[in-house]
């Protein structure tokens, strides 16, 4: 699409490219110098500060036990929030108003508040209220933080996917004689589910970033926070800290390489299934759900986008 | 009912979220619309930067940019915005940078899409008589896309206004900075909660409602 | 009629998810409150990243002043070093771990004061200490007021850091970080002029590899630290034996071989062993 916006280049443009690609490259080339300049000037190129992440002691002291916590964190906090939002999506759903009142409360309030002080909260929460032991609390106080606000936003996500489907469907399926119960889970989860899939293994990623504010805020033995511990043996604060980011890259890298393989393979086997996913209800398609609603925390922004380009109608 | 607030700057705290949000608003919105420019220039360096810059930054946790400034940019490379003796303003301004750079990936990606909601025939219209690319972009598809993504926008403003909490890695006095002082010091666990919760949603449920009347009202009709 | 059931499942797993996750947190909390009431183990906090007092080696041993004197309070207690599990115990979560019971002991540059004297009992003290400066080599910073217009790193929440200000120098600048290793590389490379907390804390930082030689404590005493080993408040018994094992620590030679060993290398000037049940104010 974007080659739309410009001619083929002619030799006049092609000149120009080539020229602004060579101010492009030297001013890069001069921020690049810069860094490497001072970097070089505080001693953070010395070998020394790097060595440690050639020994194994490192990473098995350090960084994969606060990697191994990081997952930890997530996983859980995926394995509840799932089931949760399904839960309070499919509620806000509900021809009952008081139902749909409570879910959408709770839902939109999630959503407003910071991850950071549901997780502040839940951790003075458990100081207070709780006996869970001071090693496993910030673990806790994480998850929890995690779960309140991912099930919201999961929540909308399942109820976007839903309403997305064609009404036709639910009409079919009251005609053929289902019941509501068996309309929701024989007819329209599995469509949607197809459909949101993408949009929640996005979500993964912004659970695992999120999990990053635990280390800082409270203590949680997660990778950011064992980047210290690390740092104050080595005395290498901003090699600790490349790595690291290289870590967190890497890891999303291969949650949003996941998502977007996942949703090719689903995109193909639609016709397979025989789910009504036509251009005029694009708003299935993850983008859209993301966009909307995927608001994504940490992951600021429609997460959404992470793995699609379609533009939300 | 509410003495727990005596002798905190409740208000002060929220009014730093505010600012921290604006600027940084401000900022990614032109980082991120270079971004995309960059993104879809006829210039393949450029495209490459533009796409590396946002696979990279947004796969980063905000959490460990935000530290990264302090620890990183002001200790060791000696970046202090210009505010290198006054530590408050530093780590203000630090936050606000490193806002913006996590921010405008996500802008970047909002106007890309709504780059590509502008019909193929208006670009085309343009090259016809005769736009080069910057003015293509600059007078017929940006001012075209702006319209359908405030929608997108809204929500990653309403991000921001949230994740300008992580600043309080940093120790900026914002809302989440007071809020963990507060909880640690009074006893009214919930209420404090409540209160700072209740700050959030008059901070973000307007600013969703807002923009989505004018979404609404801006919309492109086609 | 229909949807009811819908609803009512819904509520019904809803109820299930919610009850699950509290159940979960109960459970856990149970096996690891076993672990401090016994079994051949003993639990001891200590700090994770502070190198001559509690640090973390890459072998995942753990060394420093603070270490070994847990670990010859913990033989006097009737464990072997293999039946101590420490544990990383952060400032803030000291009294708390105590009064729950997730370690006996804590040992971590722990300084006896009466507010912390409400909530838990202080063996001890086992070492005196002072809060001090740590400034460059050729810094001409010798006296807290120097630092009126300077520089100053703390860790975040740390008091020493609004003592100086408050009592010395009221125009110094403070910039919190969240460890005192990044404080460190801040004065390697110049953003602070001087990093404050206890002298024993930033000899040991001082004394590391890549930054011997370059720093220098500008002995200033500027208060006296006390430290002491928590124990949970009410615990006599123990409080009773840790006294006794810190007494013949000092009366067989332990703690003067420890002193040596771990400030030896730092060239910290360390104050004489203390008299347990004496506080120097």
């Amino acid at each position: 699409m974007s080659s739309v916006l410009y001619d083929t280049p002619g030799p006049r443009a092609k000149r120009r490219n080539i020229i602004l690609s060579i101010v492009f490259t030297v001013l890069l080339a001069l921020l690049l110098w810069w860094v490497w300049q001072k970097m070089d000037d505080k001693n953070q190129l010395e070998w020394s500060l790097w060595e440690p992440f050639t020994t194994s002691e490192a990473w098995t002291t350090y960084l994969l036990p606060g990697l191994g916590d990081t997952l930890k964190a997530a996983a859980i906090s995926m394995l509840i929030a799932l089931p949760l939002g399904a839960v309070f999506g499919i509620a806000r759903m509900s021809d009952h108003a008081w139902v749909r009142g409570v879910a959408g409360t709770v839902v939109e309030f999630f959503r407003a508040i910071p991850v950071l002080l549901l997780m502040l909260f839940a951790n003075e929460f458990y100081v207070r209220y709780s006996d869970v032991s001071s090693e496993q609390r910030p673990l806790y106080a994480v998850v929890t933080g995690l779960v309140l606000y991912n099930a919201s936003v999961l929540a909308e996500i399942v109820r976007a996917g839903i309403l997305s489907l064609p009404r036709g469907q639910t009409e079919a399926a009251y005609a053929v004689g289902l019941r509501k119960g068996q309309t929701m889970t024989s007819v329209l989860l599995p469509q949607a589910v197809t459909a949101m899939l993408p949009a929640i293994v996005s979500q993964l990623v912004v659970i695992v970033k999120d999990t990053a504010l635990g280390g800082v805020m409270l203590g949680f033995t997660e990778l950011l926070n064992s980047r210290s511990t690390l740092a104050a043996n080595y005395a290498n604060v901003i090699p600790s800290f490349i790595v690291v980011g290289i870590i967190y890259i890497i890891l999303n890298f291969l949650l949003t390489s996941f998502a977007s393989w996942l949703e090719q393979r689903l995109r193909r086997s639609k016709k397979s299934t025989g789910a009504v996913l036509g251009e005029d209800t694009v708003e299935v398609n993850p983008a859209a759900v993301g966009g909307t609603f995927g608001t994504g925390g940490e992951g600021g922004g429609p997460s959404g986008f992470t793995f699609n380009d379609k533009p939300p109608r | 009912m509410f003495d727990f607030l005596e002798g905190y700057d409740v208000l002060g705290a929220f009014w730093m979220t505010v600012k921290l949000t604006a600027l940084s608003a401000v900022g990614s919105l032109i980082w991120g619309t270079l971004l995309a420019a960059m993104r879809v220039s006829p210039v393949p360096l450029m495209r490459g930067f533009g796409t590396t810059y946002v696979n990279i930054v947004r796969n980063i946790p905000l959490t460990v940019i935000i530290v990264f400034t302090s620890l990183g940019l002001a200790d060791i490379f000696g970046v202090t915005m210009g505010a290198a003796d006054n530590f408050d303003v530093q780590g203000f301004r630090l936050a606000v940078l490193g806002f913006i750079a996590y921010t405008a990936a996500f802008v970047c990606e909002a106007i890309r899409s709504g780059i590509n909601t502008v019909p193929l025939g208006q670009a085309e219209a343009a090259r016809a008589i005769g736009l080069n690319f910057a003015q293509t972009l600059r007078l017929i598809v940006l001012p075209q896309a702006f319209r359908s993504v405030i929608g997108p926008l809204a929500n990653v403003l309403i991000a921001l206004t949230k994740n300008t909490t992580v600043a309080a890695a940093i120790g900026v006095a914002e809302a989440a900075t007071l809020m963990k002082t507060m909880i640690e010091n009074e006893a009214q666990t919930l209420a404090i909660g409540a209160v700072f919760a209740f700050g959030f949603l008059v901070l973000t449920l307007p600013t969703g409602l807002l923009l989505g009347w004018l979404a609404k009202r801006l919309a492109v009709k086609r | 009629m229909k949807l009811r059931k819908v609803t009512a499942a819904s509520a019904a797993v809803l109820a299930l998810a919610l009850s699950a996750t509290a159940c979960g947190g109960d459970s856990k909390d149970d096996s690891s409150g076993s672990g401090s009431s016994g079994g051949g183990k003993i639990k001891i906090g200590i700090k994770y990243d502070q190198p001559g007092l509690g640090l973390k080696e890459p072998d995942g041993s753990f060394s420093g002043f603070d270490v070994d004197v847990a670990t010859y309070v913990a033989k006097q207690l009737g464990y072997e070093p293999n039946q101590i599990e420490f544990v990383e115990t952060k400032s803030a979560d000291r009294e708390n771990a105590l009064a729950r019971g997730d370690v006996k002991l804590i040992a971590a540059t722990y300084s006896i004061n009466d507010e912390r004297k409400k909530k838990v009992d202080f063996a001890g003290p086992y070492l005196l200490a002072h809060q001090d400066l740590l400034v460059k080599k050729d810094s001409k910073i010798s006296e807290a007021t120097d630092l009126n217009g300077e520089k100053l790193c703390s860790v975040t929440g740390s008091t020493s850091a609004q003592n100086v200000k408050d009592d010395f120098a009221p125009k110094a600048q403070l910039k919190q970080n969240s460890g005192y290793s990044e404080c460190i590389a801040a004065l390697q490379s110049g953003a602070v002029d001087a990093v404050t907390t206890d002298d024993s804390i930033l000899a040991g930082f001082a004394a590391q590899d890549k930054y011997k030689g370059q720093f220098k404590l500008a002995g200033l005493k500027l208060s006296n630290e006390n430290y002491g080993i928590g124990v949970k408040k009410g615990d006599t018994a123990t409080l009773n034996k840790v006294n006794a094992a810190l007494e013949k620590m000092v009366s067989d030679g332990s703690w003067q071989k420890a002193v040596d060993d771990n400030f030896g290398p730092a060239g910290y000037k360390n104050e004489p062993a203390p008299k347990v049940g004496v506080i120097v104010k």
